[in-house]
């Protein structure tokens, strides 16, 4: 073994623990301290595809994979701008009318009024950004609680997505456009599929060698090679099987793509740069970050803007998937499946802690459950019931986690 | 005795004044601290302690007077600007976000390479300040929730060393703490002292004012109510300057001194 001990290994009151095992043992002592990270998520996801299967053998067959997969891309961005508001410990009760306001915005400069598509998307995202950039004014300049000024938010824009639809009450995208055929039609090539799961495991193990090396470098401990491997093997056997079991029917679609592409981006900018950092603090413990000179009200707006330019790019998305924008375009349980979603996914209803993939998770849970029972042939009333419960039963295992996490003194 | 400045402070203050309104806060405060000092500020519950602390730490500007660090006079209009000029301040509160760990916390706001956290050398630099500070924190990665009182009391007075400052100034730094936790600060006190810095510890407990002040100073309803060197002052005398029997103290002492000497 080594001589000289890492330096962030030397007090004696460390246990070392190294290795696969040592790894396990972590997750272990965290999650009994009330950081559970994705277990609940993971243990939640295997419990309800192993019902659903049983229930319907179609369930987790390839066809109704792939499905789900796209269903879920729309919702599944609206939550990923859920998890940065609860991040900082509020909340936007507005996405699903954002949603459904950017849809119509979007059908109706594209297809009434001839605009370039990629001019009628910007629109639709300029004008959501705009929404949550006044939310934080309220939010910044009043103090009032952003569940009312979201809630009056839903309301209005509501009204404002009926007032753009006019009395057609519904614009229909011209099926050949390129937004639609992106949402329905676009499949990944098999090969590039495998090309994607390659290069992710390599690019996890590449970072994982530098970041190690680095460390080693400074004198800091570092995770072995070996277990660094391990890692990049584990992921790249589950993506492959994914690949290939998606591929035995239409495939990886692009909108899915997209989708795991902006939780990436999410994943890095809140993990890796001084903004997320700044997230995580206001959401910790506000007056701490502003006394450590982050600008505040600039975080807010920076979340209030980003979530409903989320919810915009998820109301597009929605709109190509169906080929139109009409009344009910966001809403129905679109907004509580994107909250859902990002609670189920480990984001905490008392801000500070949360990560992008937990949308990710959280919203294939959602999907499942909600394509599970369509399966089932079971009517929306029951659909609702269900993700009602199961968002209750998420918000429940947060807050026993944070009392857990409080009585472990690591709240 | 304070109205000449000594030669060899880092910080003095001289006359200053500020009000609240008609509540005279501070009323012709003069101050003096010197590199590898630590000066004691007591004084009773609204003695003006806190304000003091906010007039040095930017929070607060003074109405009149002077302050004067490095022998140049100087404004402190706001909280970043007491940190260019190397005064550092850690509340009473401590202001840590609990969810982040030891590293995050330390560095907060002022990470290294914005668009691409150097982790790794945040992390040196964390073991470095602690070593530093001879701090027992077994593990830099863990959230400072699960820290106890006096380490993360030792983080937040790391975290005020982060910008190489001259003057330290702790607000009631061991109000909460058991008695290993106090040692423990007291020690981080001699090891900022050791360092050379000023260091202005505003405190309640006698015991902690004996054990590592060199210079006690006594506010009393906003004014100076005497400065004594701690090692000829009794906690008595320190106690009736604090409550108010003061100018019988201040006179007492030098009547028993000249007595002593004739
Ligand atoms: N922001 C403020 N507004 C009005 N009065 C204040 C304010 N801050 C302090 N004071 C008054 O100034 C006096 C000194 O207060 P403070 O400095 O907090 O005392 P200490 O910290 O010594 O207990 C008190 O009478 C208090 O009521
Ligand atoms: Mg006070």
């Amino acid at each position: 073994m080594t001589t000289t001990l890492a330096t962030d290994r030397q007090d004696e009151r460390l246990q070392s623990r190294e290795g696969l095992r040592g790894a396990i043992t972590d997750v272990i002592e965290r999650a009994r301290g009330g950081d559970l990270g994705v277990i609940p998520v993971v243990v939640g996801l295997v419990v309800i595809w192993a019902v659903l299967q049983v229930l319907n053998p179609v369930f987790l067959s390839s066809t109704n994979l792939v499905n789900l997969t796209l269903e879920s891309a729309a919702v599944g961005v609206i939550a990923l701008g859920i998890v940065c508001v609860l991040l900082v410990g509020e909340i936007d009760l507005s996405v699903g009318s954002v949603s459904g306001l950017s849809g119509a915005v979007l059908a109706v400069l594209f297809v009434d009024k001839g605009l370039p598509v990629w001019a009628a998307i910007l629109a639709a995202v300029a004008l959501s950004a705009a929404i949550g950039w006044v939310y934080a004014q309220l939010f910044n300049r009043f103090g009032v609680p952003s569940f009312v000024i979201t809630l009056a938010g839903l309301l209005a824009f509501l009204g404002l997505q009926l007032y753009v639809l006019g009395t057609k009450g519904s614009i229909n995208l011209p099926f050949d456009s390129a937004l639609v055929n992106f949402a329905q039609l676009a499949f990944v090539p098999q090969w590039l599929s495998y090309t994607f799961a390659v290069v992710a495991a390599a690019g996890l193990f590449a970072s994982g060698h530098l970041h190690a090396r680095e460390r080693r470098r400074a004198g800091l401990s570092a995770r072995t090679t070996s277990m660094l491997a391990v890692r990049s093997i584990a992921l790249l056997a589950v993506l492959t099987f994914v690949v290939w079991y998606l591929g035995q029917t239409r495939g990886v679609g692009w909108m899915f793509v997209l989708f795991v592409a902006m939780v990436l981006v999410m994943h890095y900018l809140l993990s890796r740069t001084k903004w997320g950092r700044s997230v995580y603090a206001v959401g910790g413990n506000v007056e701490a970050a502003r006394r450590a000179g982050i600008n505040v009200r600039a975080v807010y707006t920076s979340v209030f803007m980003l979530c409903s330019s989320f919810a915009a790019v998820g109301g597009i998305l929605a709109a190509a998937r169906l080929a139109a924008a009409n009344q009910s375009s966001g809403a129905g349980d679109v907004n509580l499946n994107a909250i859902a979603a990002a609670v189920i996914g480990g984001t905490s209803l008392f801000g500070g802690r949360g990560t992008a993939f937990g949308a990710l998770l959280g919203m294939i849970v959602i999907q499942s459950i909600s394509s599970g029972l369509t399966l089932l042939n079971l009517d929306s009333s029951i659909r609702f019931v269900v993700t009602g419960v199961v968002l209750l039963l998420a918000v429940v295992v947060d807050s026993i986690a944070r009392k857990s996490r409080t009585s472990h003194g690591r709240a | 005795m304070s109205a000449t400045q000594q030669k060899d402070s880092v910080l003095s203050l001289r006359g200053i004044n500020k009000t609240f309104g008609a509540v005279a806060a501070l009323t012709d405060i003069d101050l003096d601290v010197a590199a590898g000092q630590v000066v004691a500020v007591v004084g009773d519950n609204g003695a003006g302690k806190s304000t003091l602390v906010k007039v040095l730490s930017g929070v607060h500007s003074p109405d009149s007077g002077t302050i004067t660090f490095d022998s140049k006079t100087v404004d402190i209009p706001s909280p970043a600007a007491a940190h260019r000029l190397g005064i550092a301040t850690v509340f009473q509160d401590l202001a840590l976000c609990e969810n982040l760990n030891v590293i995050q916390n330390l560095f907060l706001g002022q990470e290294l390479r914005p668009l691409r956290l150097n982790e790794v050398a945040m992390e040196t630099r964390s073991w470095e300040l602690l070593r530093q500070l001879s701090a027992k924190i077994p593990s830099v990665r863990v959230p400072v929730a699960s820290l106890s009182g006096g380490q993360r009391q030792t983080v937040a007075i790391a975290r005020s060393l982060l910008g190489d400052p001259k003057i330290i100034i702790l607000d009631e730094p061991t109000a909460a703490l058991g008695v290993a936790q106090t040692a423990e600060v007291l020690n981080l006190v001699e090891r900022l002292r050791e360092n050379g810095l000023g260091v202005i510890m505003i405190s309640h407990n006698m015991a902690d004012v004996k054990a590592v002040a060199d210079t006690v100073a006594v506010l009393r309803l906003g004014r100076n109510n005497g400065v004594f060197d701690v090692n000829d002052v009794s906690v008595e005398d320190i106690i009736a300057a604090i409550t108010g029997a003061t100018d019988n103290v201040v006179s007492q002492r030098r009547a028993r001194r000249k007595e002593g000497l004739s």
